[in-house]
Protein backbone atom coordinates (compact mmCIF):
# COMPACT_ATOMS: atom_id res chain seq x y z
CA UNK A 1 0.00 0.00 0.00
CA UNK A 2 1.30 3.42 -0.67
CA UNK A 3 0.65 6.16 1.14
CA UNK A 4 0.08 10.02 0.27
CA UNK A 5 1.22 12.67 2.83
CA UNK A 6 0.72 15.77 2.74
CA UNK A 7 3.51 18.04 2.21
CA UNK A 8 3.84 21.59 2.96
CA UNK A 9 2.65 24.03 0.26
CA UNK A 10 6.28 25.40 -0.95
CA UNK A 11 7.69 22.13 -1.23
CA UNK A 12 4.99 20.26 -2.92
CA UNK A 13 2.17 20.01 -4.95
CA UNK A 14 -1.02 19.45 -2.72
CA UNK A 15 -2.81 21.94 -0.60
CA UNK A 16 -4.65 20.31 2.44
CA UNK A 17 -8.40 21.16 2.93
CA UNK A 18 -8.58 20.04 6.06
CA UNK A 19 -12.55 20.75 7.90
CA UNK A 20 -13.47 20.69 11.86
CA UNK A 21 -16.83 19.63 12.79
CA UNK A 22 -18.02 21.24 16.17
CA UNK A 23 -21.40 19.85 17.23
CA UNK A 24 -22.91 23.18 18.73
CA UNK A 25 -24.57 23.08 22.19
CA UNK A 26 -24.14 18.85 22.01
CA UNK A 27 -25.21 17.98 25.40
CA UNK A 28 -27.89 20.39 25.40
CA UNK A 29 -28.86 19.77 22.10
CA UNK A 30 -29.66 16.08 22.35
CA UNK A 31 -31.41 16.84 25.11
CA UNK A 32 -33.62 19.15 23.35
CA UNK A 33 -34.32 16.80 20.27
CA UNK A 34 -35.57 14.31 22.53
CA UNK A 35 -38.08 16.51 24.39
CA UNK A 36 -39.26 18.76 21.87
CA UNK A 37 -41.28 20.73 24.19
CA UNK A 38 -37.99 22.13 25.86
CA UNK A 39 -36.81 23.77 22.72
CA UNK A 40 -37.80 26.79 22.93
CA UNK A 41 -36.68 27.18 26.40
CA UNK A 42 -33.20 28.01 28.14
CA UNK A 43 -32.39 24.69 29.00
CA UNK A 44 -28.92 23.80 31.01
CA UNK A 45 -27.53 19.92 31.45
CA UNK A 46 -26.53 19.83 34.80
CA UNK A 47 -24.73 17.44 37.07
CA UNK A 48 -25.92 16.30 40.57
CA UNK A 49 -26.71 18.96 43.07
CA UNK A 50 -26.92 16.73 45.78
CA UNK A 51 -23.53 15.03 44.80
CA UNK A 52 -21.65 18.27 44.29
CA UNK A 53 -21.81 18.23 40.56
CA UNK A 54 -23.95 20.87 40.36
CA UNK A 55 -22.80 22.85 37.55
CA UNK A 56 -23.60 23.98 34.14
CA UNK A 57 -22.18 21.35 31.41
CA UNK A 58 -23.79 22.85 28.54
CA UNK A 59 -26.43 25.28 27.58
CA UNK A 60 -28.21 25.76 24.65
CA UNK A 61 -28.70 28.68 22.67
CA UNK A 62 -31.61 30.27 24.45
CA UNK A 63 -29.62 30.24 28.05
CA UNK A 64 -26.71 31.08 26.22
CA UNK A 65 -28.62 34.38 25.01
CA UNK A 66 -29.99 34.93 28.84
CA UNK A 67 -25.99 34.93 29.82
CA UNK A 68 -25.90 31.25 31.03
CA UNK A 69 -22.34 30.17 31.38
CA UNK A 70 -20.95 26.83 31.13
CA UNK A 71 -19.32 25.88 34.49
CA UNK A 72 -21.40 27.98 36.76
CA UNK A 73 -23.44 26.42 39.56
CA UNK A 74 -26.44 25.84 39.28
CA UNK A 75 -28.40 28.27 41.79
CA UNK A 76 -26.33 31.00 39.70
CA UNK A 77 -27.82 29.78 36.58
CA UNK A 78 -31.29 29.75 37.87
CA UNK A 79 -30.57 33.75 38.83
CA UNK A 80 -30.59 34.91 35.28
CA UNK A 81 -33.42 32.45 34.10
CA UNK A 82 -36.36 31.66 36.66
CA UNK A 83 -37.53 29.70 33.22
CA UNK A 84 -34.16 27.85 33.26
CA UNK A 85 -35.16 24.32 32.48
CA UNK A 86 -32.36 21.75 34.59
CA UNK A 87 -32.06 18.96 32.95
CA UNK A 88 -29.50 15.42 34.35
CA UNK A 89 -26.77 14.19 31.73
CA UNK A 90 -27.56 11.10 29.28
CA UNK A 91 -24.09 10.34 28.39
CA UNK A 92 -25.22 7.49 26.64
CA UNK A 93 -26.79 9.00 24.37
CA UNK A 94 -24.09 11.76 23.61
CA UNK A 95 -21.95 9.03 22.76
CA UNK A 96 -24.08 7.49 20.67
CA UNK A 97 -24.27 11.25 18.64
CA UNK A 98 -20.65 11.39 18.59
CA UNK A 99 -20.28 8.27 16.77
CA UNK A 100 -23.57 9.04 14.37
CA UNK A 101 -21.48 12.13 13.67
CA UNK A 102 -18.30 10.20 13.19
CA UNK A 103 -19.86 8.06 10.59
CA UNK A 104 -20.71 10.94 8.44
CA UNK A 105 -17.59 12.38 8.57
CA UNK A 106 -16.41 9.48 7.84
CA UNK A 107 -18.39 8.98 4.53
CA UNK A 108 -16.11 11.77 3.22
CA UNK A 109 -12.43 10.88 4.18
CA UNK A 110 -10.77 8.14 5.87
CA UNK A 111 -8.86 10.97 8.01
CA UNK A 112 -11.03 11.70 10.64
CA UNK A 113 -9.38 12.73 14.01
CA UNK A 114 -11.77 13.25 16.97
CA UNK A 115 -11.56 15.93 19.44
CA UNK A 116 -13.30 14.87 22.37
CA UNK A 117 -16.82 13.83 22.10
CA UNK A 118 -18.37 16.88 19.70
CA UNK A 119 -15.61 17.42 17.61
CA UNK A 120 -13.40 16.31 14.97
CA UNK A 121 -11.16 17.19 12.02
CA UNK A 122 -11.46 15.68 8.93
CA UNK A 123 -9.17 15.80 6.23
CA UNK A 124 -10.42 15.61 2.63
CA UNK A 125 -7.43 16.88 0.88
CA UNK A 126 -7.24 15.55 -2.83
CA UNK A 127 -4.96 16.49 -5.61
CA UNK A 128 -6.34 19.24 -7.71
CA UNK A 129 -9.54 19.58 -4.82
CA UNK A 130 -10.24 23.72 -3.98
CA UNK A 131 -10.97 25.45 -0.74
CA UNK A 132 -14.07 26.22 -2.36
CA UNK A 133 -14.46 22.86 -3.52
CA UNK A 134 -14.01 22.07 0.52
CA UNK A 135 -16.48 24.19 1.11
CA UNK A 136 -19.35 22.48 -0.67
CA UNK A 137 -18.29 19.48 1.40
CA UNK A 138 -18.12 21.28 4.70
CA UNK A 139 -22.37 22.43 3.22
CA UNK A 140 -23.11 18.84 2.87
CA UNK A 141 -21.75 17.56 6.20
CA UNK A 142 -23.66 20.94 8.03
CA UNK A 143 -27.24 19.86 6.04
CA UNK A 144 -26.68 15.85 6.83
CA UNK A 145 -25.98 16.38 10.62
CA UNK A 146 -28.86 18.43 10.49
CA UNK A 147 -31.33 16.19 8.67
CA UNK A 148 -29.73 12.65 9.77
CA UNK A 149 -29.07 13.74 13.26
CA UNK A 150 -31.79 16.46 14.55
CA UNK A 151 -28.50 18.55 15.78
CA UNK A 152 -26.34 21.30 14.58
CA UNK A 153 -22.93 21.73 13.87
CA UNK A 154 -20.76 24.74 12.76
CA UNK A 155 -17.27 23.53 10.24
CA UNK A 156 -14.61 25.46 9.42
CA UNK A 157 -12.81 24.86 6.70
CA UNK A 158 -8.99 25.62 6.00
CA UNK A 159 -5.37 24.89 4.98
CA UNK A 160 -4.22 23.58 8.57
CA UNK A 161 -5.56 22.18 12.03
CA UNK A 162 -5.34 24.75 13.95
CA UNK A 163 -7.39 28.33 11.30
CA UNK A 164 -9.83 25.32 10.71
CA UNK A 165 -10.94 24.49 14.16
CA UNK A 166 -10.73 28.82 14.79
CA UNK A 167 -13.41 28.72 11.94
CA UNK A 168 -15.60 26.61 13.54
CA UNK A 169 -15.58 28.73 16.48
CA UNK A 170 -16.45 31.95 14.17
CA UNK A 171 -19.91 31.74 13.02
CA UNK A 172 -22.80 29.49 15.13
CA UNK A 173 -24.85 27.77 15.14
CA UNK A 174 -24.77 26.07 11.79
CA UNK A 175 -22.54 27.32 9.68
CA UNK A 176 -19.55 27.38 7.44
CA UNK A 177 -16.73 29.63 8.16
CA UNK A 178 -13.58 29.45 5.15
CA UNK A 179 -10.09 30.50 6.40
CA UNK A 180 -8.33 30.41 3.36
CA UNK A 181 -4.45 31.59 2.65
CA UNK A 182 -6.30 34.59 1.26
CA UNK A 183 -7.90 35.64 4.25
CA UNK A 184 -6.49 34.19 7.07
CA UNK A 185 -5.09 37.71 8.24
CA UNK A 186 -7.80 39.86 7.89
CA UNK A 187 -10.14 36.95 9.81
CA UNK A 188 -7.75 35.41 12.17
CA UNK A 189 -5.60 37.87 12.98
CA UNK A 190 -7.53 40.09 14.97
CA UNK A 191 -8.70 37.55 16.98
CA UNK A 192 -7.77 37.63 20.73
CA UNK A 193 -4.61 35.11 21.75
CA UNK A 194 -6.42 33.36 24.03
CA UNK A 195 -8.67 32.36 20.75
CA UNK A 196 -5.79 30.35 19.21
CA UNK A 197 -5.29 26.41 20.64
CA UNK A 198 -2.97 25.45 23.50
CA UNK A 199 -2.63 29.55 24.47
CA UNK A 200 -4.44 29.13 27.98
CA UNK A 201 -5.28 31.71 30.89
CA UNK A 202 -1.85 31.82 32.21
CA UNK A 203 0.78 31.75 28.81
CA UNK A 204 -1.87 34.70 27.83
CA UNK A 205 -1.19 36.63 30.55
CA UNK A 206 2.48 36.45 29.96
CA UNK A 207 1.92 37.15 26.05
CA UNK A 208 -0.02 40.34 27.58
CA UNK A 209 2.54 41.70 29.93
CA UNK A 210 4.75 41.78 26.70
CA UNK A 211 1.83 43.37 24.68
CA UNK A 212 1.09 40.95 22.43
CA UNK A 213 -3.07 40.83 22.82
CA UNK A 214 -3.92 39.52 19.14
CA UNK A 215 -3.37 36.25 17.69
CA UNK A 216 -1.60 38.58 14.56
CA UNK A 217 0.53 40.09 17.21
CA UNK A 218 2.07 36.77 18.33
CA UNK A 219 2.51 36.01 13.88
CA UNK A 220 4.24 39.45 13.66
CA UNK A 221 6.24 39.27 17.55
CA UNK A 222 9.92 38.37 17.03
CA UNK A 223 10.60 34.65 17.22
CA UNK A 224 13.86 34.41 18.97
CA UNK A 225 11.70 36.64 21.78
CA UNK A 226 9.14 34.40 21.81
CA UNK A 227 11.78 31.29 21.91
CA UNK A 228 13.80 32.68 24.93
CA UNK A 229 10.39 33.78 26.83
CA UNK A 230 8.06 30.51 25.50
CA UNK A 231 10.85 28.23 24.78
CA UNK A 232 9.83 25.15 22.49
CA UNK A 233 6.25 26.09 23.02
CA UNK A 234 6.24 29.34 22.45
CA UNK A 235 7.82 28.78 18.55
CA UNK A 236 5.17 25.85 18.16
CA UNK A 237 2.27 28.63 18.86
CA UNK A 238 4.33 31.32 16.88
CA UNK A 239 4.21 28.78 14.05
CA UNK A 240 -0.09 28.06 14.71
CA UNK A 241 -0.65 32.14 14.73
CA UNK A 242 1.29 32.19 10.96
CA UNK A 243 -0.84 29.33 9.52
CA UNK A 244 2.67 27.20 10.14
CA UNK A 245 0.51 24.34 11.26
CA UNK A 246 1.47 20.92 9.10
CA UNK A 247 0.43 18.49 11.78
CA UNK A 248 -1.59 15.83 10.66
CA UNK A 249 -5.01 14.14 10.98
CA UNK A 250 -4.90 11.19 12.64
CA UNK A 251 -6.29 8.29 10.10
CA UNK A 252 -8.83 6.66 11.52
CA UNK A 253 -7.67 3.14 10.25
CA UNK A 254 -5.13 3.14 12.77
CA UNK A 255 -6.87 2.65 16.49
CA UNK A 256 -5.93 5.48 18.72
CA UNK A 257 -2.67 4.67 20.78
CA UNK A 258 -3.66 4.99 24.48
CA UNK A 259 -1.14 7.02 26.55
CA UNK A 260 -2.55 7.46 29.46
CA UNK A 261 -5.60 6.33 31.61
CA UNK A 262 -6.75 8.50 34.78
CA UNK A 263 -10.05 9.31 36.51
CA UNK A 264 -10.89 12.36 38.69
CA UNK A 265 -13.75 13.19 41.31
CA UNK A 266 -15.39 15.91 42.80
CA UNK A 267 -16.29 14.45 46.00
CA UNK A 268 -19.48 15.15 48.03
CA UNK A 269 -17.54 16.82 50.50
CA UNK A 270 -13.99 18.85 50.10
CA UNK A 271 -10.98 16.89 51.08
CA UNK A 272 -9.75 18.41 54.56
CA UNK A 273 -7.10 16.01 55.41
CA UNK A 274 -4.49 13.09 54.34
CA UNK A 275 -6.87 10.95 55.59
CA UNK A 276 -9.30 12.02 53.32
CA UNK A 277 -6.88 12.06 49.96
CA UNK A 278 -5.83 8.61 51.30
CA UNK A 279 -9.51 7.03 51.03
CA UNK A 280 -10.18 8.98 47.67
CA UNK A 281 -6.68 7.97 46.56
CA UNK A 282 -7.64 4.42 46.64
CA UNK A 283 -10.97 4.63 44.97
CA UNK A 284 -9.27 6.35 42.21
CA UNK A 285 -5.95 4.00 41.93
CA UNK A 286 -8.39 1.19 41.99
CA UNK A 287 -10.33 2.53 38.95
CA UNK A 288 -7.44 3.06 37.43
CA UNK A 289 -5.85 0.13 37.65
CA UNK A 290 -8.48 -2.09 36.87
CA UNK A 291 -8.52 0.17 33.10
CA UNK A 292 -4.86 -0.60 32.49
CA UNK A 293 -5.70 -3.91 33.07
CA UNK A 294 -8.85 -4.26 30.80
CA UNK A 295 -6.57 -2.68 27.96
CA UNK A 296 -3.71 -4.59 28.90
CA UNK A 297 -1.22 -2.23 30.25
CA UNK A 298 1.24 -0.77 33.14
CA UNK A 299 2.30 2.33 33.79
CA UNK A 300 5.29 3.96 35.42
CA UNK A 301 4.44 7.62 35.82
CA UNK A 302 2.03 9.09 38.44
CA UNK A 303 0.52 12.05 38.23
CA UNK A 304 -1.23 13.88 40.22
CA UNK A 305 -4.28 16.61 39.83
CA UNK A 306 -5.65 18.92 42.23
CA UNK A 307 -7.72 21.71 42.17
CA UNK A 308 -8.40 23.76 46.02
CA UNK A 309 -12.22 25.41 46.74
CA UNK A 310 -11.06 28.34 44.32
CA UNK A 311 -10.72 26.13 41.50
CA UNK A 312 -6.89 26.76 41.18
CA UNK A 313 -5.11 23.75 40.60
CA UNK A 314 -1.66 22.03 40.31
CA UNK A 315 -0.17 18.73 38.62
CA UNK A 316 2.89 17.09 39.64
CA UNK A 317 4.47 13.49 38.78
CA UNK A 318 6.13 10.90 39.98
CA UNK A 319 8.08 7.55 38.52
CA UNK A 320 7.56 3.89 40.28
CA UNK A 321 10.23 1.77 39.89
CA UNK A 322 8.53 -0.65 37.96
CA UNK A 323 5.64 -0.69 35.51
CA UNK A 324 2.64 -1.35 37.35
CA UNK A 325 -1.19 -2.15 37.18
CA UNK A 326 -1.19 -2.66 40.57
CA UNK A 327 -3.70 0.07 43.01
CA UNK A 328 -1.66 -0.51 46.14
CA UNK A 329 1.79 0.61 44.28
CA UNK A 330 -0.38 3.57 42.22
CA UNK A 331 -2.18 5.02 45.35
CA UNK A 332 0.90 4.84 47.34
CA UNK A 333 2.77 6.93 44.92
CA UNK A 334 -0.10 9.28 44.56
CA UNK A 335 -0.20 9.99 48.05
CA UNK A 336 3.38 10.30 48.57
CA UNK A 337 3.17 12.62 45.88
CA UNK A 338 0.34 14.79 47.20
CA UNK A 339 2.51 14.64 50.68
CA UNK A 340 5.15 16.48 49.13
CA UNK A 341 3.52 18.86 47.37
CA UNK A 342 0.49 20.00 49.08
CA UNK A 343 -0.25 21.68 53.05
CA UNK A 344 -3.68 21.86 52.77
CA UNK A 345 -3.71 25.28 53.27
CA UNK A 346 -7.18 25.05 51.12
CA UNK A 347 -10.00 22.26 51.02
CA UNK A 348 -9.46 20.11 48.05
CA UNK A 349 -12.46 20.29 45.65
CA UNK A 350 -11.42 17.82 42.94
CA UNK A 351 -8.74 15.30 42.96
CA UNK A 352 -7.76 12.74 40.26
CA UNK A 353 -4.78 10.42 39.58
CA UNK A 354 -3.19 9.46 36.05
CA UNK A 355 -1.22 6.96 35.14
CA UNK A 356 1.09 7.37 31.72
CA UNK A 357 4.54 6.02 30.29
CA UNK A 358 2.74 2.73 29.30
CA UNK A 359 3.67 -0.51 28.42
CA UNK A 360 2.28 -3.74 27.30
CA UNK A 361 1.59 -6.31 30.57
CA UNK A 362 2.56 -9.07 28.10
CA UNK A 363 5.48 -7.89 27.66
CA UNK A 364 8.63 -9.45 29.53
CA UNK A 365 9.65 -7.84 32.27
CA UNK A 366 13.53 -7.73 34.14
CA UNK A 367 12.98 -8.79 38.01
CA UNK A 368 15.23 -7.87 40.77
CA UNK A 369 17.50 -9.52 43.05
CA UNK A 370 17.01 -6.66 45.76
CA UNK A 371 12.90 -6.69 45.74
CA UNK A 372 10.33 -9.11 46.96
CA UNK A 373 8.97 -9.73 43.12
CA UNK A 374 6.76 -12.76 44.78
CA UNK A 375 4.79 -10.22 46.62
CA UNK A 376 4.47 -8.06 43.53
CA UNK A 377 3.08 -11.18 41.93
CA UNK A 378 0.89 -11.97 44.66
CA UNK A 379 -0.52 -8.47 44.77
CA UNK A 380 -1.35 -8.92 40.61
CA UNK A 381 -2.87 -12.04 41.06
CA UNK A 382 -4.90 -10.66 44.04
CA UNK A 383 -6.15 -7.53 41.58
CA UNK A 384 -7.19 -9.84 38.58
CA UNK A 385 -9.57 -12.08 41.04
CA UNK A 386 -11.11 -9.05 42.68
CA UNK A 387 -11.75 -7.88 38.87
CA UNK A 388 -13.50 -11.37 38.51
CA UNK A 389 -15.39 -11.12 41.75
CA UNK A 390 -16.78 -7.71 40.44
CA UNK A 391 -17.38 -8.79 37.20
CA UNK A 392 -19.65 -11.27 38.66
CA UNK A 393 -21.09 -10.23 41.76
CA UNK A 394 -20.90 -5.66 41.18
CA UNK A 395 -18.52 -3.39 42.14
CA UNK A 396 -19.48 -3.48 45.45
CA UNK A 397 -19.28 -7.12 45.99
CA UNK A 398 -15.43 -6.54 47.41
CA UNK A 399 -13.87 -3.39 48.93
CA UNK A 400 -11.36 -2.27 51.15
CA UNK A 401 -12.00 -2.12 54.79
CA UNK A 402 -10.71 2.44 54.52
CA UNK A 403 -13.76 2.96 51.90
CA UNK A 404 -16.82 0.87 53.62
CA UNK A 405 -18.11 4.50 53.98
CA UNK A 406 -17.05 5.73 50.75
CA UNK A 407 -19.61 4.78 48.54
CA UNK A 408 -20.50 8.50 46.98
CA UNK A 409 -16.78 8.24 45.35
CA UNK A 410 -16.74 4.72 44.65
CA UNK A 411 -19.70 4.99 42.47
CA UNK A 412 -16.97 6.60 40.16
CA UNK A 413 -15.06 3.16 39.75
CA UNK A 414 -17.54 1.98 36.86
CA UNK A 415 -19.35 5.81 35.96
CA UNK A 416 -19.41 5.97 32.21
CA UNK A 417 -18.02 8.79 32.61
CA UNK A 418 -14.62 6.72 33.09
CA UNK A 419 -15.04 6.04 29.86
CA UNK A 420 -14.99 9.24 28.25
CA UNK A 421 -11.98 9.92 27.27
CA UNK A 422 -10.48 13.59 26.00
CA UNK A 423 -8.04 13.20 23.12
CA UNK A 424 -5.37 15.34 22.97
CA UNK A 425 -4.86 17.44 19.45
CA UNK A 426 -1.08 16.16 18.35
CA UNK A 427 -0.53 12.56 19.82
CA UNK A 428 -4.35 10.96 19.99
CA UNK A 429 -3.19 10.98 23.82
CA UNK A 430 -6.51 9.29 25.93
CA UNK A 431 -6.89 10.98 28.84
CA UNK B 1 -53.88 26.97 13.28
CA UNK B 2 -52.80 25.02 15.91
CA UNK B 3 -49.59 23.12 16.29
CA UNK B 4 -49.10 19.54 15.01
CA UNK B 5 -47.73 18.21 18.16
CA UNK B 6 -46.40 14.47 18.16
CA UNK B 7 -45.38 12.53 20.58
CA UNK B 8 -42.90 9.14 20.40
CA UNK B 9 -44.85 5.95 20.48
CA UNK B 10 -42.83 2.61 20.49
CA UNK B 11 -44.60 0.00 19.14
CA UNK B 12 -44.53 -3.65 18.16
CA UNK B 13 -43.55 -3.95 14.07
CA UNK B 14 -43.58 -6.90 12.03
CA UNK B 15 -40.16 -7.67 10.04
CA UNK B 16 -39.17 -9.14 6.65
CA UNK B 17 -35.67 -9.27 6.06
CA UNK B 18 -34.33 -9.14 2.56
CA UNK B 19 -31.08 -11.52 1.79
CA UNK B 20 -29.02 -7.96 1.42
CA UNK B 21 -30.36 -8.06 5.48
CA UNK B 22 -31.99 -5.08 4.67
CA UNK B 23 -35.48 -4.35 6.99
CA UNK B 24 -38.96 -3.79 5.48
CA UNK B 25 -41.53 -3.43 8.14
CA UNK B 26 -44.64 -5.31 7.36
CA UNK B 27 -47.14 -4.43 9.62
CA UNK B 28 -47.67 -2.40 12.87
CA UNK B 29 -49.51 -3.82 16.12
CA UNK B 30 -50.65 -0.65 17.90
CA UNK B 31 -51.53 -0.51 21.42
CA UNK B 32 -55.34 -1.21 21.14
CA UNK B 33 -53.95 -4.13 19.66
CA UNK B 34 -54.82 -3.60 16.06
CA UNK B 35 -52.21 -4.95 13.65
CA UNK B 36 -52.19 -2.45 10.22
CA UNK B 37 -50.34 -3.59 7.35
CA UNK B 38 -47.68 -1.41 5.73
CA UNK B 39 -49.37 -1.16 1.84
CA UNK B 40 -45.82 0.22 0.78
CA UNK B 41 -42.56 1.17 1.77
CA UNK B 42 -42.09 4.25 -0.17
CA UNK B 43 -38.67 6.00 0.87
CA UNK B 44 -35.80 4.94 3.35
CA UNK B 45 -33.35 7.12 4.68
CA UNK B 46 -31.16 8.30 7.95
CA UNK B 47 -33.22 10.90 9.79
CA UNK B 48 -34.05 13.02 12.42
CA UNK B 49 -37.65 13.17 14.17
CA UNK B 50 -37.84 16.90 15.14
CA UNK B 51 -41.66 16.15 16.32
CA UNK B 52 -41.61 13.55 18.56
CA UNK B 53 -37.82 13.22 19.05
CA UNK B 54 -34.83 10.81 18.24
CA UNK B 55 -33.29 9.69 15.22
CA UNK B 56 -32.41 6.68 13.34
CA UNK B 57 -33.61 5.30 10.27
CA UNK B 58 -36.98 6.47 8.96
CA UNK B 59 -39.26 4.62 6.45
CA UNK B 60 -41.98 6.48 5.02
CA UNK B 61 -45.14 3.92 4.27
CA UNK B 62 -47.95 3.89 2.64
CA UNK B 63 -50.75 2.72 5.29
CA UNK B 64 -54.43 2.41 4.53
CA UNK B 65 -53.90 5.20 2.01
CA UNK B 66 -52.22 7.29 3.71
CA UNK B 67 -48.30 8.51 3.99
CA UNK B 68 -46.95 8.30 7.73
CA UNK B 69 -43.11 7.77 9.29
CA UNK B 70 -42.24 4.68 11.09
CA UNK B 71 -38.43 4.89 12.55
CA UNK B 72 -36.07 2.10 13.59
CA UNK B 73 -33.99 4.01 16.61
CA UNK B 74 -30.88 1.44 18.18
CA UNK B 75 -33.56 -1.51 18.28
CA UNK B 76 -36.53 -0.38 18.81
CA UNK B 77 -39.76 0.80 16.53
CA UNK B 78 -41.55 4.19 17.02
CA UNK B 79 -44.44 6.28 15.44
CA UNK B 80 -45.11 10.22 15.73
CA UNK B 81 -48.22 9.78 17.27
CA UNK B 82 -50.53 13.04 17.22
CA UNK B 83 -51.09 14.72 20.37
CA UNK B 84 -54.71 14.87 20.98
CA UNK B 85 -56.24 18.85 20.78
CA UNK B 86 -57.92 20.03 23.81
CA UNK B 87 -60.87 20.14 21.83
CA UNK B 88 -61.64 16.97 20.98
CA UNK B 89 -61.43 15.62 24.58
Amino acid sequence: MFVLYNIPRDRGIMESIILHADLNSFYASVECLYNPAIRDLPVAVCGSVENRHGIVLAKNQQAKKVGIKTGEAVWQARLNAANLVVVPPHYDRYLRFGNLAREIYCSYSQRVQPFGMDEAWIDISFPGRTIEQGYEIAQQIRKRIKFELGITVSIGVSFNKVFSKLGSDMKKPDAVTVISRENYKDLVWPLDVGELLYVGRATKKKLSNWNINTIGDLANADAVFIHDKLGKCGTILKDYATGNDYSPVENTEHETIIKSIGNSTTPPKDLCSLEDIRITSFVLAESVARRLREHGLKGKTVQIYMRDCDLEGFERQGQLSDYTNISTEIAHRAIKLVKANWYFQKPVRSFGIRVTDLASSKGPIQISIFKEENKRFKAMDLEYSIDSIRKRYGPYAIQRAALLNTRSCGDLSDSTEALMREVSFNTGEAR
Amino acid sequence: MTEDKRIKEYVNVTVKFKKDGQMIPVNIEWENGKVYTVDRVLDIRNAASLKAGGCGIRYLCKIMGMQTYIFFEEDKWFVERKMPCAEDS
